[in-house]
């Protein structure tokens, strides 16, 4: 029987300063970045201009139409067969634009351009070329907030309810973490925020908030079965225990998620590299963030620990100080 | 035990069988009605797990105001609040994830994915569904003007319709029944100007008095060419002012013939469809007829008892997108917030759309379909094989490692994750659920937690084995301690998936009802599959000399 980290116990709480600094020293520049260039939203988001084209020549297909747009910068457009095999819908816009009748001509002009490039002229015509409105509204954006606020909320009752509310508060602060370094590197890598990577974004959330129960429910076991020892130990001793599946899921998931990445695509990129950095992220957060915060949260507000368990004791308190 | 599992496996069977069941893509026979206006049998293939837009495509509408019967003023404030109403309809009419954008500065683009019914969604889409409420003209102001309209038509050039009127059977006043002691056939007889030059008249000698004021009967064979006479010139400018002319929604069966209604309505309604607040569709237990019954808002609800006490005893007219519906009832008393619209024969199934359409509220303008076709996906062909490809590897290598790490418990694994597949398919079909990116994320979520699932049970089997268990006691210990992590796990992921569904919107509502199917699905997987398989497992005799885990 081979098992990863089969005898693991490393003192993971103690370095568990160096994790909150490196997580502070990712996060805040990526969101400093993010107020100063503003969110990369796409298409879906801001409107743009619509391209009927009807091609002449068989070869041209979505791909091809994608790929002479890539080439000629214009990314992120939307490419629909529209009716007849040949005939296609082009949704586009230039970077960073606002949506006027001018950057209509200019998009079209600009998709004209890239195609007779790539196909040559007379191998297509636009059969039309209008400004559209955006497909989604901003009550996407404002209703999603609010969902996930009320969610939180809920999380930590629930948590409360089923263990105690420190790990309820550890548990959703360890979640906003990977929220923002989530952000943070979608920020940094300029990637388009479509509809799919705001769901990459709820599913990192789900994805993590599963890894910190799953280690939050070893600590509970734990705090009844070893009531002589601080809570310092118990948590050292939860994490080593649960290492070989946190390990062992992440892996899998990885190799998922990097699956996705390489052989997906382009239009799918966005949600992939959110998917395989949130799980990275989510699982360095329940190992090295979730815990901390909770031995955080209880030597800010000591107490009796879930079940009657030892309370905490200034030696372990002193240890990570 | 050995009829544990075998009450086990028939659970997992039945299970089994209804998601099957629930796949199979089946035929479906409703009534509609057809554009003729009969009824007709039409057969529908529903099929289960339809993939959204951006996965397959679907239909496309493209709208625009249609200025064909008069002017809209406002025609950009048009489009933009018709976007609104259009997108509320569809989204109560309950497609996953439209797309409903503007385009240029007077289209409306609508593609809808999964749509069994194609030409109810249209209706849906751009019916107007105006509702007014509108006085009968009590004093027959517009039958005292029926001479000089007659006399204004005649000059015009209109002879009447020698060869409609010549098909009007003689004695249809007893078969109408209506008030034939008291009138003559038809309001022509009232006419002076007929009596005198012994010429039918071009307009009152097609029209029979109703049962009520206002109210007048027209063959419903000759009611398109009566429809034309009154829109021309002479005619209109001898309705008297501030009257209109409007048909009944339906013709009226009277003596074996059909009969089409013509209302003189005040032009002003006393109250419009604004003010609906709810509307729902019911069949009337003593006509059996489909009914859509609707409430006003307490405004709405204040005026039209204000204007139906100022009219007791007169006749008021329930309209919708300019048809009147149903011979118009008398008030008796004040009403207040409570209306109906009945639709006779119909199926229920016209009532609910109706109901929708009203709920959703009317457009400003009228809308007509310009352009309807299939469109692709929008993530683009190339995108969904690329996809669906690297989806295939993903499963593939998730499932590889499962199966090299734990062995011949990775293969229970693996089937119980097949099972996953099925249960989680089945719920989605049963739902009517669309499949789109955001729900296949949600999807995948699930799975991700499915398969931690098992790996939290075969890594506490582990450490279990590890305290030199036997296998017995091992795989026992092994479920019971994973239990806790893996529900509290799982319902923290629902009580969020919960919440996104109930205040996202499009495709985080998409995300959250894979994710909760999902979850439930591997929950019961989990506890319930997984275990059987082990508990065989356990029966035989190899599995007794130590696991393979």
């Amino acid at each position: 029987m081979f098992r990863l980290f089969d005898q693991a116990s490393y003192d993971i709480l103690k370095h568990a300063k160096i994790a909150f600094v490196v997580a502070a020293v990712f996060t805040i520049p990526g969101l400093f970045l993010l107020a100063i260039r503003g969110p990369n939203l796409s298409i879906e988001f801001t409107g743009g201009t619509l391209v009927e084209l009807r091609a002449l020549d068989a070869a041209i297909q979505t791909q091809q139409i994608r790929g002479a747009l890539g080439v000629a910068g214009i990314t992120g457009a939307e490419i629909q067969t529209y009716g007849a095999p040949n005939e296609f819908v082009i949704r586009a816009r230039l970077e960073s634009e606002e949506v006027t009748a001018e950057t209509t001509q200019e998009t079209e002009r600009a998709i004209q351009v890239a195609l007779t490039d790539a196909f040559g002229v007379g191998s297509f015509e636009v059969v039309r070329a209008e400004a559209i409105g955006p497909k989604v509204g901003g009550e996407l954006r404002t209703r999603a907030q609010m969902a996930l606020l009320l969610a939180f909320g809920a999380i930590f009752i629930f948590i409360w309810f089923r263990y105690e509310w420190r790990f309820g508060l550890a548990a959703v602060l360890a979640t906003v973490h990977d929220i923002l370094t989530t952000i943070a590197f979608i920020s940094y890598m300029n990637l388009e925020v479509s509809l799919v990577v705001v769901a990459g974004l709820l599913t990192i959330i789900g994805y993590s908030l599963n890894d910190t129960i799953v280690t939050f429910d070893r600590v509970r076991e734990n705090l009844r079965k070893f009531r002589r020892k601080n809570i310092y130990e118990i948590l050292n001793r939860s994490i080593n225990e649960t290492l070989p599946r946190t390990v062992l899921t992440s892996g899998t998931t990885l190799v998922a998620t990097i699956a996705l990445l390489v052989l997906a695509g382009k239009v799918i990129s966005g949600f992939a590299w959110v998917m395989t950095f949130g799980v990275i992220t989510g699982t360095f957060s329940s190992i090295f963030i979730a815990s901390p915060l909770l031995l955080a949260v209880e030597r800010r507000w000591p107490g009796e620990d879930v079940r009657g368990a030892k309370t905490l004791t200034s030696t372990g308190a002193a240890v990570v100080t | 035990m050995l009829s544990s599992i075998r009450n086990r496996l028939i659970l997992i069977g039945v299970l089994v069988a209804i998601s099957i069941f629930s796949l199979i893509p089946r035929d479906v026979t409703t009534r509609v009605r057809g554009a003729d206006g009969a009824m007709k049998d039409t057969t529908i293939r529903r099929v289960p797990l339809k993939l959204g837009l951006d996965l397959q495509g679907g239909i496309h509408l493209a709208l625009e105001i249609d200025e064909s019967r008069g002017q809209v003023q406002d025609r950009a404030g048009a489009i933009d609040r018709a976007l609104t109403v259009i997108r509320t309809r569809v989204d109560e009419f309950g497609v996953a994830e439209p797309l409903i954008q503007r385009v240029g500065t007077d289209r409306i683009v609508v593609e809808l994915a999964g749509i069994d019914d194609p030409g109810r969604a249209k209706q849906i889409v751009q019916r107007s569904a105006f509702l007014e409420w509108r006085i009968v003209d009590m004093q027959d102001r517009f039958k005292d003007a029926l001479p000089a309209i007659d006399g204004a038509l005649a000059r015009a050039g209109v002879t009447g319709a020698p060869g409609v009127a010549a098909t009007v059977p003689s004695g249809v006043e007893q078969l109408l029944g209506i008030d034939s002691a008291a009138r003559d056939t038809t309001v022509a007889a009232d006419s002076v100007e007929e009596a005198t030059e012994g010429q039918p008249a071009p307009l009152s000698s097609l029209l029979y008095n109703g049962q009520i004021p206002g109210e007048f009967m027209v063959l419903e064979e000759i009611y398109p060419y009566v429809d034309s006479i009154i829109r021309l010139q002479p005619a209109q400018s001898g309705i008297p002012r501030g009257l209109d002319l409007v048909w009944a929604m339906e013709p009226t069966s009277q003596g074996g013939r059909a009969y089409r209604a013509l209302y003189a309505v005040d032009a002003r309604p006393i109250i419009t469809g604004e003010v609906i607040s709810d509307a729902r569709a019911t069949v009337d237990q003593v006509s059996r007829s489909s009914v859509v019954q609707f409430t006003l808002n307490r405004a709405g609800g204040r005026i039209l008892r204000r204007e139906t006490g100022r009219h007791i005893n007169d006749y008021m007219a329930i309209m919708l997108d300019g048809r009147v519906n149903r011979q118009p009832p008398v008030i008796r008393s004040q009403i207040y917030r409570n209306g109906q619209i009945e639709l006779g024969s119909a199926p229920l199934r016209e009532a609910e759309d109706l109901a929708l359409v009203l709920r959703a509220g009317a457009l400003p303008a009228p809308v007509v379909i310009v352009e309807e076709r299939t469109v692709g996906p929008t993530l683009g062909r190339d995108s969904v094989t690329q996809g669906r490809r690297a989806a295939a590897v993903a499963a593939v290598a998730v499932l590889l490692i499962m199966a090299a790490y734990y062995r011949a418990a990775g293969l229970l694994a693996i089937g119980a994750l097949i099972f996953y597949v099925l249960f989680t398919l089945g719920g989605l079909a049963s739902l009517d659920a669309t499949l789109t990116l955001p729900g296949l994320a949600g999807f995948v979520l699930s799975l991700g937690i499915a398969v931690d699932a098992n790996v939290l049970i075969f890594e506490r089997i582990r450490e279990e084995l590890k305290l030199s268990k036997t296998p017995r006691s091992a795989v026992d210990e092994g479920f019971t301690h994973a239990m806790p992590a893996i529900i509290d796990a799982n319902i923290t992921t629902v009580v969020t998936a919960a919440f996104l569904f109930q205040f996202g919107t499009g495709p985080v509502k998409g995300f959250a009802v894979t994710l909760i199917i999902g979850i439930i699905a591997s929950l019961i997987t989990a506890v319930f599959v997984t275990r059987t398989f082990f508990l065989i497992w356990l029966q035989s005799r190899r599995a007794a000399e130590g696991l393979s885990i």
